[in-house]
């Protein structure tokens, strides 16, 4: 069995208000189960509303895998309940920061410093352990898989893919699909192209195929230009990876915060109106918090 | 040589870079609108930049499935924000003095580097290499001499001795080296690049670059480094302080079917490639 429910969809910032009730304005977490296990892919601030439905499981063991540590994908993670109880065990996940050598702890134990959080992490009760990944590293919980790969965004930032028996699901964390820096008449343009398709293949290697693609959709075809460069996807970069990849069902997340419901509907609407459906298309939706969905 | 070495390693991770990058790279990313391949373009114009980006970029941090062999591939594969804070870490550790205390003039040996570099990627493009190939040409040329800098800044007393024997006895700086230190600069560049996971080919070139003997199995970026290196110190662009040789060794003259000057003569676009070297690190 491989169930998910989404518990934050939006980008950036939380963005709760009247005109957001529909689609939800935590940021991002994806709560990911399967027959015995729980794993949690990024601790935006919809990890306080899962953490809530968690008590009757306590103690509980369970995987977060965090894409990278830009806040809208951490800043829920000092109020995940079960860190604060013991006989809870928390595996937290995650990439290096490169520049300075820090993995995943130093990176996330700065939150739970004394400025920014009256608890400190020596004063969490459940059991922590955290482990940084390389790319392609596969980690077994139970049985199901979990791999990832570097994706591209102005961080570290791992896509990762959950499989379980014959069925898989690939969240993208922010992407944003790297483009040429050069122009056309440049001399290395070409072979800036060659690097990018190469990159491009081996990300689509790992998500081809699999039932659920969870995808980065921040921008209209609109928008994107103006916000190029800032590491996410749009509509048509994501059905476009969607087609190519051959996935089945295609959630597009990372809602811009400014959205209202209304307005998502409508781009959305009008995505779907500028790529018509063509055979072997997957289903698409919009990521929607506490939407369920069993592969 | 496992002693100096092992000293060397940890000091090189504290090696600045060249000073006209430095105030490049610093200069440039304080602008937002920085234009990507303005910056990149400046770390292909400094071996230290150049070996400490791609030390990193393939090492366990990424972890990646494959080689990454140049500054573009790591944009790529790593992301331009990560090349860029990288350059910009680099570049906040100071910068080399412009006359080491070993009497190295770096911006000689920075020209030597970028001429031997440009021509090495004239000779790959000359024997049929892709456009793709021939950038680790250019990477094997830039990063040739990368064990003189070390010497030159963590032994600068032994390598001022070296430098002077070359002067006062005619010997090559390769044999200064090994008597003032006990290792030359292509043994310590080969290990260096060795224990920064460099490309196996690139790993050749500085090792190899003064003893193509050592090397059975035919290398072409060698070759083409090897030809290169003795070329720009023909046409005197440049110096790091060795020797001029005035032949090639026999494998290479066989690679490309002539002798020294022949060969010299024959590479069309030489001096405008090598004015646009010197050009770019004047600016
Ligand atoms: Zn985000
Ligand atoms: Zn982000």
């Amino acid at each position: 069995m491989l169930k998910f429910t989404f518990r934050g969809v939006r980008g950036s910032i939380a963005s709760p208000g009247p005109k957001t009730v529909k689609y939800g304005g935590n940021t991002t977490c994806i709560e990911v189960r399967t027959d015995n296990e729980l794993i949690i892919l990024d601790a935006g601030t919809g990890i306080f509303p899962l953490s809530q439905t968690l008590f009757p499981e306590f103690p509980l063991t369970c995987h977060v895998f965090i894409t990278h540590t830009h806040w809208d994908h951490i800043q829920g993670l000092p109020f995940f309940i079960p860190m604060f109880v013991a006989g809870n065990r928390v595996k937290i996940y995650g990439g290096q920061d490169p520049i300075t050598g820090n993995g995943v702890q130093e990176v996330l134990s700065r939150q739970l410093e004394y400025a920014f959080f009256p608890i400190r992490e020596a004063e969490l009760s459940a059991e922590l352990e955290y482990i940084s990944l390389s790319e392609n590293q596969v980690v077994n919980i139970g049985d199901a898989q979990v791999t990832n790969v570097l994706m591209n965004h102005p961080a570290i930032n791992y896509g990762y893919k959950v499989t379980c028996g014959d069925k898989s699901l690939f969240f993208t964390g922010d992407h944003e699909w790297a483009y040429n820096i050069y122009d056309p008449d440049d001399d290395d343009y070409q072979l800036f192209e060659d690097h990018i398709a190469q990159k491009r293949k081996s990300i689509i290697d790992i998500v081809r195929g699999v039932d659920v693609l969870i995808v980065d959709t921040a921008y209209t075809d609109d928008e994107y230009p103006a916000k190029k460069g800032w590491g996410h996807g749009s509509f048509s970069s994501s059905i476009a990876m969607a087609r190519e990849a051959g996935v089945k069902h295609c959630f597009f997340t990372h809602h811009e915060p400014t959205r209202s419901d209304e307005k998502l509907e409508k781009v959305f609407q009008d995505a779907l109106d500028e790529h018509p459906n063509q055979s072997g298309d997957p289903e698409f939706y919009l990521a929607q918090e506490e939407f369920s969905f069993e592969l | 040589m496992d002693d100096i070495h092992q000293q060397l390693v940890q000091m090189v991770d504290k090696m600045p870079a060249f000073p006209g990058s430095v105030n490049k790279v610093l200069q440039m990313t304080s602008a937002i609108d920085c234009a990507p391949k303005d910056l990149v373009q400046v770390i292909e114009h400094d071996p230290v930049m150049m070996a400490k980006i791609l030390k990193l970029v393939n090492s366990a941090y990424f972890g990646l499935s494959r080689e990454i062999t140049s500054i573009k591939h790591g944009v790529v594969f790593v992301g331009l924000n990560t090349i860029k804070n990288l350059a910009i870490s680099i570049a906040t550790m100071g910068m080399l003095p412009k006359t080491g205390p070993a009497g190295l003039d770096m911006n000689e040996f920075l020209l030597h580097s970028l001429g031997t570099a440009s021509i090495a990627k004239l000779l790959g493009k000359r024997l049929g290499v892709t456009p793709d190939k021939a950038t680790d040409y250019f990477v094997g040329g830039l990063l040739h001499d990368i064990g003189k800098v070390v010497f030159a800044q963590f032994m600068p007393q032994e390598m001022e001795r070296a430098l002077k024997r070359v002067e006062s006895e005619g010997v090559s700086l390769s044999i200064a080296e090994t008597i003032e230190i006990g290792a030359d600069h292509a043994q310590l560049g080969g290990m260096l690049a060795e224990k920064w996971q460099l490309p196996h080919a690139l790993v050749t070139c500085i090792k190899e670059h003064h003893s193509p003997e050592l090397n059975n199995d035919s290398n072409k970026v060698l070759d083409c480094v090897i030809a290169a290196n003795i070329i720009v110190k023909q046409v005197e662009f440049g110096s790091a302080g060795n020797l001029i040789e005035d032949r090639l060794p026999d494998r290479v003259s066989a690679r490309f079917g002539m002798e020294l000057y022949e060969l010299q003569n024959s590479i069309r676009d030489l001096d405008e490639e090598l004015e646009k070297a010197n050009a770019f690190i004047r600016i």
